[in-house]
């Protein structure tokens, strides 16, 4: 029995202390603002790592996704002679749910599995340390253009993936099905609102932004410095993330709808 | 000053999710109407228009012709009234033609048939230009109404 107590006690002191280093390293990256001129190389090279190396996914997803909408709810919609409601569907669908989320599961796994197997090796080849020995600030020089970097790549990535999905809607149910132009665009532009559904895609992605990039970060800075640690984290990355998100956004459309 | 590959692919990123933003917000929200085919806009006034929505079709015999511009309120007799904003090619449509509110499939989109009338010249009649209005109207059908004169008896 005090062996079960002990086992529970000491999992979870190891647990609020893991979250209590990723406090504060979260803090101190956030403190490490980039500034124009000495930290803006490093923040382009990470926008560069993170966001534009992402796009090719993005996009493809984005677009798929799009059509496979535009024709499920095509044949679905023809049923009850709504077609017309097509537009309506694939635009509030991928704004409000699938652009966001989507984007951030897709970019935990391309860019958060990456960021966490960088940093990782960068600790188990003792850089962080080298770094230390030499009075540089590892978190701002290795953990902060990251961060800042992820949080705003994740706002156009998800913008990206919202327009390329609109427009694959489009594609199939108007180009492919021969619904009429007009209706899609004039039934999407009366049901789609700037202020409810589109700051709402923003704020959720830049805190699934936030999610992702500090979980990727902080498993990185916190693994083994061992092959093993390094494969066990970038697992966790994804794992921690992808849940991270989904949890998070049933939150968050609690709050916004 | 020179610019390294990485920053110039990071500006293209950035402006293109500018451009996405902005298209996002014209185009999916429909923040402004962007028409740059020629049109000329004709006025009809209804007495009920359901739930007819702007950018909705106009159609003679099925075929469209153009579409709902603005939909407005006559401030003196409370009627709706709708501009129509008609492509320049199809000027030949009589000042007697009869414009109504339908609707595509039982609860589908609702758009404007326009039946098209005489043209005589002799009678006065003339081919709508733009800024005229058409004075022979259908209103929208409104499920409803036509609910309430089936179960209670048409009182007009």
């Amino acid at each position: 029995m005090y062996e079960f107590l002990g086992a529970l006690g000491r999992y979870g002191l190891k647990k609020l202390a893991s979250l209590g280093r990723s406090t504060v390293m979260l803090v101190n990256a956030l403190w490490g603002v980039p500034k124009p001129g000495k930290h803006f190389p490093l923040l382009v090279q990470e926008i560069y790592f993170v966001g534009v190396q992402s796009i090719i996914i993005i996009l493809v997803s984005g677009l798929f996704i799009g059509m496979v909408l535009g024709l499920q709810g095509y044949n679905i919609l023809k049923d009850f002679m709504a077609t017309g409601s097509l537009g309506t569907l694939v635009a509030l669908a991928i704004l409000r749910e699938l652009g966001p989320v989507v984007t951030a599961l897709l970019y935990a796994g391309r860019a958060g599995s990456a960021l966490t197997a960088e940093i990782g090796q960068l600790k188990a080849s003792e850089q962080i340390s080298a770094m230390e020995m030499m009075a540089v600030d590892p978190l701002r020089r290795i953990i902060a253009p990251r961060f800042w970097a992820g949080f705003i790549s994740m706002p156009i990535l998800s913008i990206l993936f919202c327009i390329v999905g609109i427009y694959g809607g489009k594609f199939v149910g108007v180009d492919w099905l021969g619904l009429d132009d007009g209706i899609y665009w004039s039934g999407m532009q009366n049901s789609v609102d700037v202020i409810t559904d589109f700051y709402p895609m923003l704020v959720k992605s830049l805190v699934f932004a936030v999610a992702c990039t500090w979980i990727a970060l902080f498993n990185g800075y916190d693994c083994k410095p061992t092959s093993a640690g390094i494969s066990a984290a970038t697992t966790a990355t994804v794992v921690q993330s992808s849940l991270a998100v989904l949890g998070l956004d049933f939150v968050l459309t609690a709050l916004f709808f | 000053m020179k610019y390294v590959k990485t920053e110039i692919m990071v500006g293209m990123f950035m402006l293109a999710g500018i451009v996405a933003a902005v298209v996002l917000c014209l185009k999916v929200a429909g923040l402004v109407m962007s028409e740059d085919s020629s049109t000329y806009t004709v006025m009809a006034r209804f007495d009920n228009i359901g739930s007819l929505k702007i950018r909705a079709p106009i159609k003679i015999g099925g075929v469209l012709i153009g579409r709902v511009e603005k939909i407005d309120l006559d401030k003196d007799t409370l009627t709706p009234v709708v501009h129509m904003a008609i492509e320049s090619r199809f000027n030949t449509i009589s000042s007697e033609s009869k414009a109504s509110i339908l609707t595509a499939g039982l609860i589908g989109e609702q758009y404007i048939g326009i039946t098209p009338g005489f043209y005589d010249e002799d009678l006065g009649t003339t081919y709508l230009k733009q800024g005229d209005t058409l004075k022979d109207t259908g209103s929208a059908m409104v499920l409803e109404d036509l609910i309430s004169k089936f179960a209670f008896g048409a009182k007009e």
